[in-house]
């Protein structure tokens, strides 16, 4: 009824019940509709896509979840400076094996090293072993490069591989902080015992996956 | 002609003088509503070029991984290192985005910006003492670079330079921020916490590395 009353851009009202004209109107509205739009150079594609997929990627296999959040674990039964250099070694060197993987540079072993890793860090947590930094780091270092090296050859066609990376990254870090987040339970009085059986339970995960490999 | 009208509208002419009323309007509205071109990976807000600058920081990840950065590399070693690197970095943001904007150039310097955040990153992560003429050097080349593409991406998308002076807004008040930010955190454990962060923006650029020199790219 508004339009009926008000005349609007200067067009009378009744003329829009027109026939011809409202014909005109409509069937001009529809050529807009299916006009085709401007393509720019470069334009951007997948974004949304690619950091959804980077996100989901670490979290989709439990043999990755396992391995991150065991690191967490066993950080937290080693304490300072362990806690917190172990997660910030891990994203870089794991990087480096995302990096083969993309550059289509082949690793043998890779679902064995995924394996084996939750294997080797569900001991440690499970015999709280106190290893030394250094060695600390370059088993964890070890077994990021496997983890990495799936994540990078997995890259689904057609998504944005910096908005992959954002996601992935972000994921294996908040589940190394989950891992470090549960770990915390160490300081409390049954906490050591929990978190040995935590490491016994992702033992037990690992040891599935390397049948699972094996076979 | 009644023919016609009943094909595409599809009633009646007894009822096509009410349906087409509401239908010629719903039209033109519906034309108004339709988006006149896609650009380059530039947000159109509806609010204008400055406002459109803005959000293309926010958009675009390689700038937002710098400035996140930078501001905290600088905000770790002190305050007067993250003065010097904030005037820095915004004085060269500007300059590079002029030159940007004059030019004009079809470059996309992918290599360049990865390269840029990556090394940002891994010392971040590394947590040396750098003096104070280094960090505000790097803030200083970093502002030129992603200036320059700014500036580009603004003459290429039409928003000119109210779109810059958006950009370049949006930089100051975000390396600021979060340079603000580190300082209050660079004592104690929190300091650690951002030396994750820095790891994890290294580690986004060691993969993007291997993205860019992947086989057929």
């Amino acid at each position: 009824m508004l339009f009926r009353r008000l005349p609007i851009l200067g067009f009378p009202p009744r003329a829009w019940t027109t026939p011809g004209r409202a014909f005109l109107l409509a069937g001009s509205g529809i050529v807009v509709l299916a006009w085709p739009l401007l393509a720019w150079a470069h334009e951007e594609t997948g974004q949304a896509a690619g950091f959804l997929a980077g996100m989901l990627h670490p979290v989709s296999g439990l043999d990755h979840v396992l391995a991150m959040v065991a690191v967490g674990f066993w950080g937290a039964q080693l304490g300072a400076p362990a806690l917190w250099m172990l997660p910030v070694a891990f994203p870089m060197v794991m990087a480096v094996g995302g990096m083969l993987g993309l550059m289509g540079i082949l690793l043998p072993g890779v679902e064995l090293g995924i394996a084996v890793s939750a294997v080797a860090l569900g001991a440690m947590v499970l015999g709280e072993v106190k290893a030394p930094l250094g060695a600390a780091a370059a088993l964890v270092g070890f077994f990021a490069i496997f983890h990495g090296h799936a994540h990078g050859t997995e890259l689904p066609d057609g998504t944005s591989g910096l908005y992959y990376s954002i996601g992935f990254v972000t994921a294996t870090g908040l589940l190394h902080a989950a891992g470090i987040g549960f770990g915390m339970i160490h300081s409390r009085p049954r906490g050591p015992a929990i978190l040995r059986a935590a490491g016994g339970l992702v033992l037990l995960g690992g040891l599935y996956f390397l049948w699972r490999v094996m076979a | 002609m009644r023919a016609a009208l009943r094909l595409p509208v599809g009633i009646t002419r007894a009822r096509g003088e009410v349906a087409t009323s509401r239908l010629a309007p719903a039209a033109f509205l519906t034309a108004l509503l339709v988006p006149g071109r896609a650009d380059a990976h530039l947000v159109n807000t509806g609010f204008g070029p400055f406002y459109d600058g803005i959000s293309h920081l926010f958009v675009t990840a390689p700038d937002l991984l710098v400035v996140a950065a930078l501001a905290l590399l600088a905000g770790l070693r002190g305050h007067a290192t993250a003065r010097g690197t904030l005037l820095a970095v915004i004085i060269a943001w500007g300059l590079g985005g002029f030159a940007g904007l004059l030019t004009a150039p079809a470059v996309v310097w992918t290599a360049i910006t990865t390269g840029s955040f990556l090394l940002l990153g891994a010392l971040l992560a590394a947590d040396r003492e750098l003096p104070v003429g280094v960090v505000i050097g790097l803030g200083a080349l970093v502002g030129l670079i992603h200036g320059f593409l700014n500036g580009a991406e603004s003459a290429a998308a039409g928003i000119g330079f109210v779109g810059l002076v958006g950009s370049l807004a949006a930089v100051a008040v975000l390396a600021t921020l979060i340079s603000a930010a580190a300082v209050s955190l660079a004592e104690g454990s929190t300091r650690v916490a951002v030396r994750v962060a820095g790891s994890w923006i290294a580690a986004i650029g060691i993969l993007m590395l291997g993205w860019l020199f992947r086989p057929g790219a």
